[in-house]
């Protein structure tokens, strides 16, 4: 079944997270990371930055962290099975920091299928803001498969 | 660490690349952790199994956060200006990935020199993960 085009330009149940240096610590030991910057409170500060830096792809961590990341999908009737992650892509304003608190403003801006519908693609883009200020563009293409 | 210098940059030229130890289980949990995505595809034998799929596999996003490593190592955080890829392939376990990136365009990017960069994350035998680009302001 084919999702109803309607749910273009449905907004996304908005959210707010305050990053941590507990979390950024796992992701850059996960991700192989040795600048300490990305994982030392006490590096950062020395190198002069607020907090530990935030990654350029953890805005997607941030903006999956509530408890239903996919509920726009769940909205449209998907089932998330079926789910791939297509596309990722940031555009960069502003460096976040741990103790920030960001706000996630997100829309859906594009549905369209390939292969008779065999393949449906849902496209959300993501406002960041912290204290109003944009910080990044986060722009996510999600796979239905039939 | 300082920008590299356009004038210095050539279309063609090669960012240093890396491949990484080879996706376990462990750096799955680990992602999992760092990244609070822990969807039973990737860390659940069992689960995937009872759903028809030979093992767990990684999350594409820990190939991403790679090749955002491989930017990072070679220019300060914040002169990255965008960064996009396309996921292509699913990450097996025992996997090494190698990440590398080409200067394929010197542009000027609002009043910014810059350079657009072709991304790539493959397994050893060549199979594309992930592939991207980034545009990264340069001195």
């Amino acid at each position: 079944m084919l999702i109803d085009k309607k749910h273009i330009g449905m907004k996304v149940p908005p959210h707010s997270v305050t990053l941590t240096a507990w979390q950024l610590k796992w992701f850059a030991k996960a991700t192989g990371e040795t600048n300490p910057i990305y994982f030392d409170e006490e590096a950062a500060r020395k190198a002069g930055l607020p907090g530990v830096l935030a990654p350029p792809t953890f805005f997607f961590c941030m903006d999956m962290d509530k408890e239903h990341p996919f509920d726009y999908l769940e909205t449209m009737g998907c089932d998330l099975m079926k789910m791939l992650h297509g596309e990722q892509s940031f555009v960069y304003h502003k460096p976040v920091y741990s103790g920030d608190t960001l706000d996630f403003d997100g829309e859906i801006t594009d549905i369209y299928d390939k292969r008779n519908g065999a393949l449906q693609f849902v496209v959300k883009d993501v406002k960041v803001r912290r204290q109003g200020e944009l910080v990044c563009d986060v722009h996510s293409v999600m796979v239905i498969r039939a | 660490m300082t920008k590299p210098n356009y004038d210095a940059l050539n279309v063609g030229d090669m960012l240093p690349s890396f491949t990484t130890e080879p996706v376990s289980r462990l750096t799955l949990a680990l992602y999992a952790t760092g990244s609070g995505d822990h969807h039973p595809l990737h860390l659940d034998q069992d689960y995937v199994r009872a759903n028809g799929i030979g093992d767990v596999f990684a999350h594409g996003m820990l190939g991403m956060a790679y090749l955002g490593r491989l930017l990072t190592q070679w220019v300060p955080q914040e002169a990255i200006r965008s960064f996009g890829v396309r996921f292509t392939a699913i990450t097996q376990i025992g996997e090494r990935l190698v990440c590398t990136a080409k200067v394929v365009e010197k542009l000027e990017q609002d009043g910014e020199k810059c350079v657009r960069l072709e991304l790539t994350c493959a397994n050893e035998q060549g199979e594309a993960k992930h592939k991207g680009d980034a545009v990264v302001a340069v001195g």
